[in-house]
């Protein structure tokens, strides 16, 4: 593998949480979110990244943006250590990793034209920039994400959800990031447009060599973009593969449990399948349980899980599994 | 043979600001008793409008023509208390969000047991062990002790379970079911899923199932009817309609759906947007995305043709320049 | 939506111009009619009140002394004379002096809710964005003025420092930006969790640039509809204090100055013009403004946002 673009080192993320009623010095509670996840990214490589709400994976993404400071670990981006830089280094360093978010109109500012928009990352990091070259470079990427440069003065309340999508990629390009990480970029899109802007990304990671972050529940999207996947669950990373062997022989339990539960649009197929589901739901973050923090559901959980969280064992092809009952298991195989 | 719900040139009309807006323009289907009908829409489509005008639930802007005829009975000229009735004794419905329905200050208890009192003349005592059971019934862990929490002390997945015990505690013999597990994560989706097939199956409820998840209709609906713009694009069994689509829209949908057993490089788009209600084009709603579209497409409206094996399309390309 | 339209101009090359939601506002205010006519109202009002005075012969503090003994009788409203409103008690021009005291009524008011509007939207905004330790101490400073008693506190100082309208205009300046820092915090509170601001963040835009152009720019809506309804507060507040005898001093005047004298008027039951005719202008005043003030709300309903 080269040099990795971004390494990411037990990285953890905790809130303090206060009990409703109680006394202003006690102690919060620590809720946390995102419990030692580490991974490497490749120049040019998508990662995508999988879980259900409460696993953090929302959370990682906000930790190496930087919007959330990481309590412990290390995040370096290009071999430098986002994580413990002071908030104002920080922000040098914010042209390069860029984010795009889920709900698409509520990430754009409703009071700002979609051209001010666009234009924000260039003018607040480059404030000389003429302004007859801010709006030629606005147009050039306005065209490049599918939208008309003449609708520069337009508000974002005045465009379709996809197309404030393409509004927010465009912002996020304007500086030619490095890194792209998108958080649930297409979850609050109806299907057919969702398909566009899946394509859009994947056509511009590939233009313009971007490495990505791809966050979603929806497994299908997120094999269908990355070249390897994460599954989180409570903070944690349960398995991390190439994209094509996670989905079709996944090691760990809940990576299995979590594809079967995911319906094809195919009824013969749908029918001969064997869905084993998934009992019960996610303990509380506040309180997660011993040991391994899937085992409360895990149909191959033994007593030993609660002993101690499962040691990562790498198999081949860098396929990394934190179980150690993990077994391969073709889940979309017709019984 | 009468159906148990028939549905003939069902509009919808919204009285907007901008002028009267159309969100279902005459729609006809009916369900048959036990039967399990998905109807799949985009945002906009009138899916959603379409249950509510069933039900009797349009917001108050809105106006519901046409026909809407349970068992005989015409809903739609029913009156406000007998619609009450109808709604609490024989059709259900279900909603993306449940705690749209569930009353947050009373108990759930007190919630389930105001519909037996009200409806089955139970006793209170009664009443709350017929509500007990059913909670049982949805499988809700523990459901004795928890009967007399309140709806926020549950989770999102125990929430739509109880939205779905509740729903059933009159033994309707219809439940409507509005993207019931959009808000949900998979796994817990998984078990929603499975737990209304098992109530289907031992109560023989029909069920209409609204939603755009391609995924779900496959894995649960006999038949499935394919909404754009306020419109019937297709209607068929679900195995002939995911194996053949016979409307450009199933088709591009199908094919903009990333599949999870297979591996495409480049998913299949459908150009555009969805359409704006208030500004429908004139003819055929999908005209503007359609990639074989033909001149009499943006002028008049296809009609619904019929052809086996009990299938039914609108769409004025013939039927095998579209399945080709 | 537009899609359409978006859709449709594919052919025209020139850059299409935006409707902001300044301008959907404006096209729902101009449609509330009891609003724009409250506006055109007010309008003549300002006017009437900087204008006025030229339309009249006299000044409103020379006596006129043609009347003196009969202003009873020969200081009744009429043109002939000159008096249009009348004379007061002392034989001054009433109409001048209505002019007068609307200005004072109408600057109260206009100062008040422009001090509450800048220096409130910006403690609000700030103390909501910054939140923590930042946002205890500021709103807790808050909390401390607003305890003490207002009206106490503004009437001594009038007091001490002698009655005059420097004095009212920073006692009422004071005090009036503490409700709207609170109203300001709280809409700020949830604005900063919108992805908008998130994003300029992760953007690296500083954060007094995040209150400037993210922040308070959506804030402006609450902001004018309190700045609307506090116009009349602070009217009442300066008629109030003026009422007691405190305000304004003479030979200047405002409307609660003028009602004063008049309310005495009324009790001789003779000179009753007196009474009425500032009472008419604070009355349609006082309606103009809130009418205002509910078209705005409206008009700026965040619910339509």
């Amino acid at each position: 593998m080269t040099q990795p673009i971004l390494h990411v080192r037990d990285l953890a993320v905790a809130f303090d949480i206060r009990p409703q009623g109680a006394w202003p010095w006690t102690k919060p509670l620590k809720l946390h979110a995102v419990g030692g996840v580490s991974f490497d990214l490749a120049p040019g490589e998508c990662l995508g990244v999988v879980g259900e709400s409460g696993s953090g994976k929302s959370t990682l993404a906000r930790a190496i943006v930087g919007t959330i400071p990481a309590t412990s670990g290390e995040v370096l981006f290009e071999g430098q250590d986002l994580a413990s830089m002071s908030v104002s280094e920080r922000r040098v360093h914010r042209k390069d990793v860029q984010m795009i978010f889920q709900d698409p109109l509520a990430a754009l500012n409703p009071r700002m034209t979609v051209g001010d928009i666009i234009a924000e990352p260039l003018t607040t990091h480059y404030p000389q920039t003429p302004a007859s070259e801010v709006k030629a470079r606005v147009g050039e990427l306005m065209e490049r994400v599918g939208l008309l440069p003449n609708l520069i003065n337009r508000y974002p309340h005045e465009f379709s959800g996809g197309q404030c999508q393409r509004i927010g990629i465009a912002r996020a390009l304007i500086l030619q990031p490095k890194l792209l990480i998108c958080d649930e970029p297409v979850s609050a899109l109806d299907v057919s447009v969702q398909a566009q802007v899946v394509n859009l990304l994947a056509e511009l990671r590939r233009d313009m060599g971007l490495s990505m972050i791809f966050i979603a529940h929806d497994l299908s999207v997120v094999k269908h973009i990355s070249d390897r996947i994460a599954v989180m669950y409570l903070g944690k990373l349960m398995e991390m593969a190439e994209a094509k062997t996670l989905c079709t022989v996944p090691q760990h339990p809940y990576t299995q449990a979590l594809i079967s539960s995911v319906p094809i649009p195919d009824p013969v197929l749908e029918a001969a399948r064997k869905r084993p589901i998934l009992e019960g739901e996610l303990p509380s973050p506040l309180a997660p349980p011993s040991g391994c923090v899937f085992r409360t559901r895990c149909p191959k959980a033994q007593a030993s899980c609660a002993e101690a969280p499962p040691r990562v064992e790498v198999l081949e092809g860098d396929h990394r599994v934190a179980c150690p009952f993990h077994a391969p298991m073709d889940v979309l195989e017709r019984a | 043979m009468t159906k148990l719900l028939e549905v003939e040139d069902l509009t919808v009309t919204f009285r907007t600001g901008d002028g009267d807006v159309n969100a279902v323009n005459g729609l006809s289907f009916d369900i048959d008793e036990g039967e399990t009908l998905a109807i799949v829409g985009e945002s906009g489509s009138g899916k959603s409008q379409t249950a509510f005008a069933t039900m009797g639930l349009l917001a108050r802007n809105g106006r519901a023509s046409g026909q809407v005829r349970f068992d005989g009975t015409d809903l739609l000229s029913l009156s406000q208390a007998k619609m009450n009735k109808m709604r609490s004794e024989k059709v259900a419905m279900i909603f993306q969000d449940p705690m749209t329905s569930l009353n947050p200050y009373m108990r759930i208890s007190d919630q389930m047991a105001e519909v037996l009192t009200l409806h089955k003349g139970l006793s209170k005592r009664d009443a709350i062990a017929e509500a007990a059971r059913m909670l049982d019934a949805v499988r809700i862990p523990d459901a004795r002790a928890r009967i007399t929490m309140y709806p926020h002390e549950f989770s999102g997945g125990m929430r739509q379970r109880i939205m779905i015990a509740m729903a059933l505690l009159c033994q309707p013999r219809l439940l409507i079911a509005d993207e019931p597990t959009t808000a949900l994560d998979v796994t817990v989706q998984a078990q929603i899923m499975s737990l209304l097939g098992t109530i289907r199956d031992d109560f023989g409820t029909a069920v209409i199932l609204i939603t755009h998840d391609l995924g779900i209709v496959a894995d649960f609906c006999d038949r499935t009817l394919v909404m754009y713009g306020g419109q019937i694009m297709e209607e068929g069994a679900t195995t002939d309609v995911f194996a053949a689509p016979a409307h450009p829209y199933t088709k591009g949908l199908l094919r903009a759906v990333p599949r999870l057993d297979r591996d495409d490089d480049v998913l299949q788009t459908i150009a555009g947007e969805p359409p704006d209600m208030s500004r429908l084009p004139a003819g055929c709603p999908f005209s503007p995305r359609c990639d074989i579209v033909r001149p009499e497409c943006t002028a008049t409206r296809p009609a619904q043709e019929a052809f086996p094996p009990e299938r039914r399309r609108a769409c004025h390309a013939p039927l095998t320049e579209v399945t080709s | 939506m537009t899609m359409q339209s978006v859709a449709g101009d594919v052919s025209g090359a020139e850059v299409i111009e935006g409707r902001s939601l300044w301008q959907d506002a404006k096209r729902r205010f101009l449609k509330n009619k009891a609003a724009v006519v409250s506006a055109f109202v007010f309008l003549f009002l300002c006017i009437f009140a900087f204008f006025g005075q030229f339309l009249s012969q006299y000044d409103r503090e020379t006596i006129d002394f043609t009347l003196m003994g009969a202003n009873a009788y020969k200081g009744v409203p009429s043109f002939e004379t000159g008096h249009y409103f009348g004379v007061d008690s002392d034989g001054r021009d009433l109409y001048a002096r209505t002019v007068q005291g609307l200005r004072i009524s109408i600057m109260i008011g206009i100062v008040g809710s422009l001090v509450a509007g800048i220096v409130g939207t910006l403690y609000g905004a700030t103390a909501g964005y910054l939140g923590g330790r930042v946002d205890g101490i500021m709103m807790r400073t808050v909390d401390v003025l607003m305890s003490i008693p207002f009206m106490f506190v503004l009437i001594l100082m009038l007091v001490m420092f002698g009655r005059s309208i420097t004095i009212l205009f920073i006692g009422v300046g004071l005090i009036s930006w503490l409700d709207m820092s609170r109203i300001v915090r709280g809409q700020t509170l949830s604005i900063k969790n919108k992805e908008f601001v998130e994003a300029a963040v992760a953007i690296g835009v500083s954060p007094a640039k995040i209150i400037l152009r993210h922040i308070v720019p959506n804030l402006i809506g609450v902001v004018v509809v309190y700045m609307s309804l506090l116009v009349p507060t602070m009217i009442l507040t300066e008629s109030f204090i003026s009422f007691l005898g405190l305000g304004v001093q003479e030979p200047n005047t405002s409307l609660g100055a003028l009602l004063n004298r008049g309310a005495g008027a009324l009790q001789s039951g003779v000179t009753t013009w007196q009474f009425y005719f500032p009472l008419t202008v604070f009355i349609v005043l006082l309606f103009a403004l809130f009418f205002i003030g509910d078209g705005l709300r409206d008009a700026l309903d965040p619910k339509d946002r």
